[in-house]
């Protein structure tokens, strides 16, 4: 029973100014999948950094236990060495290079004269793709394949490195369902082999379904570890682990008094930059003033690329379709032509597509709206500054002054700062897509209390999001996107996970 | 000329948030100097190289005549430089200044010497050719979007290419006194000369003033909106200090030659392009494209317009520096302005510019290439030898780099 390939124990981890872990005990027996769940910043990551030898021994306390002896890794190569393998979430493969490149960089087959052996190696892939049931050519270069693929390449990328404890951070966070559930099989089939694995994930679907237990960790220590074999344990069991209070108190209240209506997008067809098909087809929907309609859709879908390319045609090629603001046609064919028009896009990606992160966050929130602080084209720095200052008041941005730089702040303040940056352009309808990614829950609830809080004074809001929950939480309307296609639309009272699910997936049953 | 930038408080850690009251006394000193180690390190680097170098060339660094040498000598780097910082600061390069400057004073001597035009046809001439050329650029890397790299490379042989072909291969001189007077001319003895020039005193009492002013506009309008300022002896020792500096400049000056023309058109475009990169919404986003290109688009900003500005100005500034130099070397050469565009990228980034975009300033530029033109200037007083002066060279600029990308990385492992 108590067969433990690895134990962590006490484990605390401190960066300055902040404990990232405290105290935090792991134990994985052999041949299990053990998953890890805690809400984001919690220090999932940053236990399997110490755990990979990322961070290492030395700069954090406590003992690592590999296979019966005390371990002090060096590096990721001294974890390699004895077998344990980290998989993160942004994959780390090269993609001009070929699969069997991937597989074997760092780790080259040599042949005589310490040149590679191809034919070695090609032979190798060969047969490590097919154990994980890629079923392609090693010499295909990597980014041809797609993200689920990729994900199975540097799964065999690590068997090739003998491992015996695999560990896995939010493997299907990208992944659409057929490809999840292949991974979720292959993950079983290695355990068949004995290969013991850990799991950081959020899909407390999935983690029921495969893992053999949990260990739920919260602000960076260990709250309990659950087996998951008697079946007794739910998923809202789980949760109330990891955020230590009921799942009510999540969204907080508001009452909806949809008025006038702002945006009307009607038969939005929107072609993909480089490749010949259509991306959206034929997407209408609308938002009225004080109202929040959710735009829900697996990836794939298609959202980002509706939205982004009503903001201004900032994605794609071949756009048609008409665009209305309060029942006017508008034509917005650069983002400055939509700010003016009154739209606003807070970006998916705020660290790349959001943010300067290099600047200071007064610099952030006049980014997109300098010409309201400037005559004649000279900017005026005390209005800046005053114009910051209270963005950081009103959004409650946790930070000493508007002269902190962005980048240094937590993923909730960067959205505020995002937030703030938009709400200065003052729009008249606002486009979040996934406002609330990345950052803890806290910052969640402020981000939500903001979004109540623009539909009060009479903005439109439309909010993308993959967390059905959050949808259900915050909108009076929600629109679902198939492959492109609006599939459906349902007041909040209607709507349910298991309904919207259906209208999600409705176009692909039909195409497929 | 310097402009003091306002407090800026880049270590954040999220404990050290002291109560920034409005007028203390004794941690704003310190604050001044702790402010910003990265900006202020560049200041204390040329603070520490002129005093080297003054003693090591005993004394004569800082002679009268010496100082309008250095001044002379490196005022058409230092020009270039001014449109290098905002290239790099944009996220690009511009490899083709050397051969832009060598082009822009070809034509104008052609025009002037060979052809018998007035001296303005030949400046205005050569501006002109300077935006075609930036233009030209401009419009390869912003609206076909070719890496500047890629596009000043090719601009670098294509008008070395054109000055050969202009010049039908021989040097042109020499120019007529009105225009060799852009370079070497002084104005001396205006108000008239009593053993020094006290018209160069008046114009240094005149910056100094005016100076002064701005400051305290810009003091004033900070406290009305209630931001935090330095105290008041500070403020007063801050202008008394850059005041007495720039006096004491003056004062070598006007005990010299006078004050040079090329001394005024030099002031005039640092101040100018402070400003603008500082001040204007053109500026703000020259940094938003360095710093983020995928957020400043998504913000609005017309990147392709932006940069092609940014082209167009740096072929301008190459203009201005094609024409100094033509006028301090008294006509056109075949190879004119080889190797200038690395001077003026070395001193952009000796002068804090970041290689990735989105940091750097005009003032910093400036003074990277015055540390460059100092330690060469020092080090022909003291006779070094060329290859020796380009190994220290080299190595300085290493150092700068390496220091900057010490002081990031110290920066991002505080998280």
């Amino acid at each position: 029973m108590d067969d433990h390939i690895l134990e962590m124990r006490s484990i605390t981890k401190t960066f300055p100014g902040v404990k990232a872990l405290e105290d935090v005990n792991l134990a994985v027996e052999r041949g299990e999948i053990h998953a890890i769940c805690g809400e984001n910043g919690a220090g999932k990551s940053t236990l399997m950094k110490v755990l990979s030898g990322v961070y290492p021994a030395g700069s954090y306390d406590g003992e690592i236990v590999f296979d019966g002896s005390p371990v002090r890794f060096g590096g990721i190569r001294d974890s390699e060495h004895v077998g344990i393998v980290i998989i993160h979430q942004e994959l780390a493969l090269v993609p001009f290079l070929s699969v069997a490149e991937n597989i074997f960089l760092g780790n080259e087959r040599r042949g005589r004269g310490g040149l590679i052996d191809w034919n070695k190696a090609h032979a190798e892939a060969d047969e490590l793709l097919r154990s994980v049931g890629l079923h392609e050519n090693p010499e295909t270069p990597v980014g041809q394949l797609g993200v689920g693929k990729q994900q199975l390449v540097e799964i065999a990328k690590a068997l090739s490195k003998d491992v015996r404890l695999l560990i896995l951070d939010e493997p299907t966070a990208a992944l659409n369902d057929t490809d999840s559930e292949h991974l979720l099989g292959l993950l079983r089939a290695l355990k068949e082999r004995g290969i013991t694995c850990i799991m950081i994930s959020h899909k407390l679907n999935e983690i029921t379904a495969i893992a053999d237990s949990v260990t739920v960790i919260r602000d960076g220590r260990t709250v309990e570890t659950l087996s998951l074999h008697a079946g007794e344990v739910t998923q809202e069991r789980i949760i109330r682990g990891m955020v230590g209070r009921d799942l009510e108190s999540y969204y907080p209240d508001r009452e909806s008094h949809p008025g006038e209506e702002v945006l009307r997008v009607e038969d939005w067809t929107v072609w993909h930059p480089t490749q010949d098909r259509k991306v959206v087809d034929g997407a209408s929907f609308d938002v009225r003033a004080g109202e929040v309609v959710g735009i829900a859709g697996l990836m794939g879908a298609g959202r980002t690329e509706l939205a982004m390319s009503v903001f201004g045609r900032s994605y794609g090629r071949n756009i048609s379709g008409r665009l209305f603001m309060h029942g006017k046609e508008v034509r917005a064919r650069t983002v400055a032509e939509a700010i003016d028009a009154g739209i606003a896009y807070a970006t998916e990606d705020r660290k790349r597509y959001g943010l300067n992160l290099i600047e200071d966050i007064r610099r952030n929130v006049s980014a997109a709206a300098l010409g309201k602080l400037s005559r004649r084209g000279w900017v005026n720095g005390n209005e800046e500054i005053k114009v910051a200052e209270e963005s950081r008041r009103g959004m409650n941005i946790k930070a000493p002054s508007v002269t902190s730089v962005v980048g240094k702040l937590s993923g909730g303040n960067q959205q505020k700062v995002v937030l703030s940056k938009w709400l200065f352009t003052d729009p008249d309808v606002l486009v979040l897509d996934e406002p609330t990614r990345g950052i803890d829950v806290g910052a969640k609830y402020e981000i939500y209390t903001i979004i109540n809080r623009l539909v009060a004074a009479g903005k439109a809001v439309v909010v993308i999001s993959s967390e059905l929950p959050e949808l259900l939480g915050t909108c009076d309307r929600i629109y679902t996107l198939s492959a492109g296609r609006i599939t459906g639309q349902l007041p909040v009272r209607e709507a349910t996970q298991e309904n919207l699910m259906e209208l999600m997936t409705k176009e692909k049953e039909l195409a497929g | 000329m310097t402009r003091t930038a306002p407090p800026q408080n880049e270590d954040v850690t999220p404990a050290a948030s002291p109560a920034r009251s409005l007028h203390t006394g004794s941690s704003n000193v310190r604050d001044l100097l702790s402010r910003n180690l990265r900006t202020s390190g560049i200041y204390i680097a040329f603070v520490a190289i002129v005093a080297l170098f003054a003693v090591l060339t005993g004394g004569t660094l800082l002679q009268p005549g010496n100082i309008t040498n250095i001044i002379l000598q490196y005022s058409y780097i230092l020009v270039l430089a001014i449109g290098m910082v905002i290239v790099i600061i944009a996220g690009h390069i511009d490899l083709s200044v050397g051969s832009v400057v060598a082009l822009t004073g070809a034509v104008s001597a052609v025009l002037v010497i060979r052809e018998g035009l007035p001296w303005w046809v030949g400046v205005l001439a050569a501006i002109a050719v300077g935006l075609a050329v930036g233009a030209w650029h401009g419009f390869w890397v912003a609206y076909v979007g070719i890496p500047a790299f890629i596009v000043t490379l090719a601009g670098m042989l294509l008008f070395r290419g054109l000055t050969l072909q202009v010049l039908d291969n021989i040097s042109l001189s020499p120019f007529p006194r009105e225009y060799t007077r852009i370079a070497a001319g002084f104005l001396n003895g205006l108000l008239g000369g009593y053993g020094y020039d006290a018209f160069t005193l008046l114009i240094g009492a005149i910056a100094v003033a005016g100076y002064a002013v701005s400051q305290w506009r810009a003091r004033s309008a900070k406290i009305r909106y209630q931001q935090p300022v330095e105290s008041f002896p500070l403020f007063v020792t801050k202008i008394v200090v850059v005041g007495a500096v720039v006096m004491a400049f003056a004062w070598q000056l006007a005990h010299a030659r006078g004050l040079p023309i090329v001394l005024i058109i030099l002031a005039v475009l640092i101040l100018a392009y402070g400003l603008i990169t500082k001040k204007t919404v053109f500026g703000r986003q020259v940094y938003a494209i360095g710093g983020n290109l995928a957020a400043a688009t998504l913000s609005g900003v017309k990147v392709k317009a932006v940069n092609f500005w940014i082209f167009v100005n740096m072929g301008f500034l190459s203009a201005i520096a094609g024409i100094i130099y033509s006028s301090r070397s008294n006509g056109a050469q075949p190879a004119a302005g080889n190797m200038f565009e690395l001077d003026a990228i070395a001193a952009a980034f000796i002068g804090g510019a970041a290689v990735t975009g989105g940091v750097g300033t005009v003032v910093g530029a400036m003074v990277g290439g015055l540390i460059m033109a100092v330690m060469s200037n020092g080090m022909q007083l003291m006779g070094v030898e060329q290859q020796i002066q380009s190994v220290v060279k080299g190595l300085v600029l290493l150092l700068a780099v390496a220091f900057d990308v010490y002081n990031k990385r110290r920066a991002g492992a505080s998280r």
